[in-house]
């Protein structure tokens, strides 16, 4: 949100020529192993490794300094971290002034958590639908930039693509800036008033880590940033999964802005994903409210009526962004084909809208109402992975019917005779009406397909073997169930029903291949074309985005895939020509990142103002006196010289300046303040979490004030501080196992490494309850119970949280009640609660008691 | 004939994944404990507990957390057969199962192997077990099947970190000595290398890099061959072959006064 992307800025490994790297909410060690290997690299090298966890893992086995913390006091560390740098002037000065809204000045009816206790202005109470969960929302208006007034002058057009004029209604006056930063209004004083109560004194006080420990990571982190010198982030679920998990992303981002450390080698925030291809997931998407690249879903709760409406709503007239119109309608002729013209808005009134949340957590409560019918399970099994776990297998057993496909027959495919409520007669068998249908599932290597990986890397792999007996690819099972829905449809003359029939939905195979018994496989280069576009008339390729059209005259599903498949026979995501020794070290031929093939975003901002690297250590991308060009593909207009100035009243990147390196904001600036995109709050304040054993020591507001809270009977929560719930329950992943164990506890090899489910104590905890290692311990949170065996362990230990000795109880969640190896869902401990952007819940950090069985 | 062969495992980039555990047991497709279904050790995240015919690589994990955590630290080694130049198993099998190879590496011949267990015992670092599948003594071959045809053992090859690394054994003797240097340089004043020269059993062809006494790995500080009781030992036979001649002495001459005796007056008995 503070950058313009959501994906890593870098790739793992460029993490080589970092100086620093920071890991925090990652267990990258355990996690990521194979993206840990740059890491060993970079400290063979020299560099300084840092791990910030509650525990003490395998990842910080490795590092030269080990800060713990308690779970969930991440923003008031990283609070702690931008508040010395800005104290002890060690930001990147040049690079905040130019690169950075530090000079931009916010509208004076902004109102910062130092006002008003802990929230921002703008907090009123959520009127909504409850299934959306909100317990708040903002209204954002005051958090926008001071911007002068209109001066009715806009730029005489030059040639126009038909929705320019939409676009150029969209513009505003520019923003007032003071680039000595002195204004009291500049985003620059409002972070330094916002941050200054985050002081080392207090990061011990709400985190637990030891203030010397504390100003090592911030002594080691600004020492390794600057012109010379970078410091990388990385970050996984332990900082998603909570009530504010994209607040500590932006905090993270805003700090790296501050030492100078995005779009340069070495520097960034490095997201690091959970499966193989998380990042296509959202790129060509399985989320409900983004179509493929990013764009919003059309929405019944906004204007979007009509295609000008919708795109006059979701439209920035400046960036990149500027070009929606060209993503949207290259989007709709490729969902429509032929059917899609520009007397019906090229079939905009068929495509779905959504009415409210309806990502997972909405859906399975929905579900436990009786709301739902039928679902899909597909490479996902809510009955161990869903939070709350309990309400969610409940949920299952009121549906009409359930498809599971997958290897072997998971926990959710088997709720209705082998889950615990069945086991202890609260659900029984014959009352379960569900019908449960379960389909054999291919493995990756029996399919033709591409994953796109933590990097925003496309890469192909190619079919091994065929799959034995009936499984199928989730690919042929997508696609022949949406023939037969074609079929069924067919003949429907109902209006809403158009949309369907008009469906593009042709991938069969020109010939069947030879070297398959599956002859009816789909061709997955037919779809790889389709996301990458092609002239709608000729079926010629696109070779980059900037062919894009809003005229119907290209057909586009993903406009940040363009350019994978550039032409007939050129699969890039398939290309494995490795940089030769003592090449650029950036692998340009090796697969294709999207966008373009960069690797590291926003690299503009690795050469100086004037176009010359910050420094000859940090050379990446520069300006030759013609063009930019360096190691990697540059992320920015080719020929725009760095003096060149943006155009008054001009569109798109035309109103950039030559130094505005992030070319998907408005305003080209890294944001340190964020006016638009997140919903609470444009600055990250720490928060407690849904439940903790303290008060917030920073303000009088406990929680976020917008978190999501589905409430119910069997959703408790524990109030502040609630004395048979003492402790800090998180949850997580060891190395051996995969998610809920369906690529691992089937499997013997894995099992063994790791058979059983347990907790990890400190010894001081079990000193309290009598418990010895092995033994069996019982953890309670208001939800549920689990029983597991204890790993008494010193990489434990309790942490000194305002005044209190506090517990942290370790818990990984891979098991349950079928496969090789069994033992308890402890995902039945967590809550139904989540943050109001995407909707994501809080598994890391809630609590618990804990006793011998 | 090939140069010696080995492994160099620097335990300081060890991330204690077993990717080598699993890469090893498919590609010699060995069984798990109980078909997967194992119990918990309680020892720190080590379930399969040693080295045995089922295990030709395993993870150690060591433990270092005192009262105030200051320094902790958790050790992690990937440990193996070290493939010692001079060998006890090898020293020990009456069938001659076990060969060295062109590559000087130690391997047991399955289908010659009788199971006597013999090499079990003569083994100081207690690698070999035996494989209930086969009945036979087994352990790391250093893949000398893949060996052949000029590829790196599994292990080896999964290693994300590069923690095991595979080559001719002079030049990973280099490698490893520049890295102590560098570490020692960095004020990790305690690495060093175990088994890199003849001290220990003529060199082993399996050597690490630790951080801690060889005991904190499991490790014995100064291994010996079985072959090393020979002259001990066979001072003790020879002492004891006397003490045998003498008690045997004593109770012939003891026996033939008792036959006189007998014969004496209770030769009916002896009937």
């Amino acid at each position: 949100m503070r950058l313009g992307r959501g994906a890593a800025t870098t790739f793992p490994r460029n993490l080589t020529e970092a100086d620093c790297i920071v890991v925090e909410g990652s267990n990258m060690a355990e996690c990521h192993p194979v993206a840990f290997r740059w890491v060993m690299k970079a400290k063979l090298r020299g560099a300084k490794l840092i791990h910030v966890d509650p525990r003490f893992t395998r990842t910080s086995a490795m590092a030269d300094i080990h800060a713990p913390i308690r779970a969930g006091s991440d923003i008031a560390f990283l609070g702690g971290l931008i508040n010395y740098t800005i104290q002890h002037e060690k930001y990147f000065k040049e690079y905040v002034v130019n690169y950075t809204n530090a000079a931009t000045l916010v509208r004076e009816d902004f109102k910062d958590t130092e006002d008003l206790d802990g929230v921002f202005s703008g907090l009123k109470p959520y009127t909504g639908d409850p299934l959306n969960g909100f317990v708040g929302q903002y209204a954002t208006e005051s958090w926008q930039y001071e911007r002068a007034p209109a001066d009715g002058q806009p730029a005489a057009p030059g040639p126009e693509s038909p929705f320019d004029a939409l676009v150029r209604e969209n513009l505003k006056p520019p923003p007032l800036r003071d680039p000595t930063l002195a204004h009291p209004r500049t985003v620059f004083q409002i972070l330094k008033r916002h941050f200054s109560r985050y002081t080392p004194a207090m990061v011990e006080r709400v985190t637990g880590c030891p203030r010397a420990t504390f100003l090592k990571v911030a002594e080691a982190i600004t020492a390794n940033s600057g012109p010379d010198k970078t410091t990388a982030f990385c970050y996984a679920v332990g900082w998603t999964q909570h009530t504010y998990g994209p607040q500590m992303i932006s905090c993270c981002a805003l700090l790296q802005l501050l030492l100078g450390n995005i779009g340069r080698p070495g520097g960034g925030v490095m997201a690091l994903r959970g499966h193989a291809t998380i990042q296509g997931s959202t790129d060509v998407p399985t989320l409900y409210h983004s179509i493929h690249g990013y764009m919003n879903a059309p929405s019944v709760l906004r204007k979007h009526d009509t295609l000008a409406d919708y795109l006059r709503a979701e439209t920035l007239a400046t960036s990149y962004w500027a070009n929606q119109p060209k993503f949207m309608v290259s989007y709709l002729k490729s969902m429509y084909g032929a059917a899609a013209t520009r007397d019906n808005d090229y079939g905009y009134g068929w495509h779905p809208r959504i009415s409210g949340d309806h990502s997972h957590l909405p859906m399975m409560v929905a579900m436990a109402d009786g709301k739902v019918r039928g679902m899909f399970a597909m490479g996902q099994n809510p009955a161990v992975g869903g939070q709350n776990a309990r309400v969610q297998r409940r949920a299952l057993a009121k549906l009409e019917w359930l498809v599971v496909k997958d290897n072997f027959e998971t926990e959710t495919a088997a709720f209705w005779y082998n889950s615990p409520e069945v086991k202890s007669g609260e659900l029984k068998t014959a009352d379960i009406k569900t019908e449960v249908l379960f389909f054999p599932s291919a493995q990756v290597a029996e399919n033709d397909g591409s994953f796109t990986n933590t990097q925003r890397l496309i890469q192909w792999h190619h079919k091994a073997a065929d799959p034995p007996g009936d499984c199928r690819s989730d690919i042929w099972f997508t696609y022949h169930l949406g023939r037969r829905l074609k079929a069924l449809y067919a003949r429907s003359t109902l209006p809403r029903d158009a949309g369907f029939k008009a469906l593009l939905w042709d991938y069969d195979r020109d010939t069947p291949p030879a070297d398959s018994r599956i002859k009816d496989e789909p061709d997955t280069l037919k779809v790889l074309k389709e996301i990458n576009g092609y002239e709608t008339a000729t079926g010629a390729h696109l070779k980059s985005f900037a062919e894009l059209k809003d005229d119907g005259s290209t057909t586009c599903a993903s406009w940040i895939y363009c350019g994978v498949f550039p032409a007939p026979g050129q699969n890039r995501a398939a290309s494995h020509t490795p940089d030769p020794p003592g090449g650029p070290d950036t692998h340009l031929g090796w697969a294709y990142a999207w966008p373009a093939n960069r690797r590291v975003m926003y690299n503009r901002a690795s050469a100086r103002p004037d176009g010359a690297p910050w420094s000859e250590r940090k050379r990446y991308v520069w300006w030759d006196g013609q063009k930019w060009t360096g190691r990697d593909v540059p992320d920015f207009p080719t020929g725009k010289a760095p003096g060149t100035p943006g155009k008054p009243g001009g569109i798109g990147l035309d109103a950039h300046s030559g130094a505005d390196p992030f070319i998907m904001r408005p305003d080209g600036k890294g944001w340190l303040f964020s006016p638009a995109g997140l919903l609470d709050g444009p600055l990250p304040t720490h928060y407690e979490p849904a439940e903790s054993p303290v008060a917030n020591p920073l303000y009088k507001q406990q929680a976020s004030p917008v978190l999501k809270y589905w409430k119910r009977g069997d959703n408790e929560l524990a109030a502040v501080g609630d004395a048979r719930f003492p402790h800090v329950l998180t949850t997580y992943r060891l190395t051996e196992h995969h998610l809920t164990g369906v690529m691992s506890r089937w499997l013997p090899w894995l099992a063994e490494l790791q058979p059983e489910l347990f907790v990890e104590l400190s010894p001081e905890l079990a000193a309290e309850h009598g418990i010895r290692n092995l033994d069996w311990v019982t953890i309670r949170t208001p939800r549920g119970s689990a029983r597991a065996k204890a790993l008494v362990t010193g990489r434990m230990r309790p942490l000194t949280v305002n005044g209190k000795t506090i517990h942290q109880v370790g818990m990984p969640w891979h098991w349950g009640y079928q496969g090789v190896v069994t033992g308890d869902v402890v995902n039945d401990l967590s809550a139904l609660v989540a943050d109001p952007n995407v909707s994501i819940h809080e598994s890391k950090a809630f609590v618990c008691s804990v006793e011998k069985a | 004939m090939p140069e010696p062969m080995g492994f160099f495992t620097d335990t300081t980039v060890c991330i204690g994944c077993k990717a080598c555990e699993v890469a090893c047991k498919e590609w010699n497709q060995l069984p798990s404990t109980d078909g997967g279904a194992n119990t918990l050790s309680g020892h720190s995240y080590d379930n399969t507990r040693q080295l045995d015919g089922i295990h030709w690589r395993h993870v150690k994990f060591v433990e270092q957390f005192a009262a105030d955590r200051e320094g902790g630290r958790w050790l992690m080694m990937s440990d193996v057969c070290k493939h010692c130049v001079q060998a006890g198993c090898l020293e020990v099998c009456p069938t001659g199962a076990i060969i060295r190879t062109e590559f000087d590496t130690v391997v047991i011949q399955s289908n010659v192997c009788n199971g006597c267990r013999d090499c079990i015992a003569a083994c100081p670092f207690g690698v070999i077990g035996t494989n209930p599948v086969s009945g036979t003594a087994q352990k790391c071959t250093l893949c000398y099947d893949r060996m052949q045809v000029g590829l790196t053992p599994a292990c080896a090859k999964a290693c994300p970190t590069e923690s095991i690394k595979f080559g001719p054994i002079a030049s990973l003797r280099r490698t490893a000595r520049a890295r102590v240097e560098r570490l020692q340089g960095q004020g990790r004043t305690r690495a060093y290398l175990y088994g890199d020269d003849e001290t220990i059993l003529g060199g082993l062809n399996s050597f690490y890099l630790l951080e801690d006494r060889p005991e904190v790995y499991g490790l014995p500080a100064a291994p010996k061959l079985p072959s090393r009781n020979l002259v001990p030992g066979s001072l003790w036979s020879g002492l004891g072959a006397l003490l045998v001649g003498l008690v045997g002495l004593v109770s012939f001459r003891q026996r033939r006064m008792e036959e006189n005796g007998a014969t004496r007056g209770e030769g009916r008995r002896n009937v």
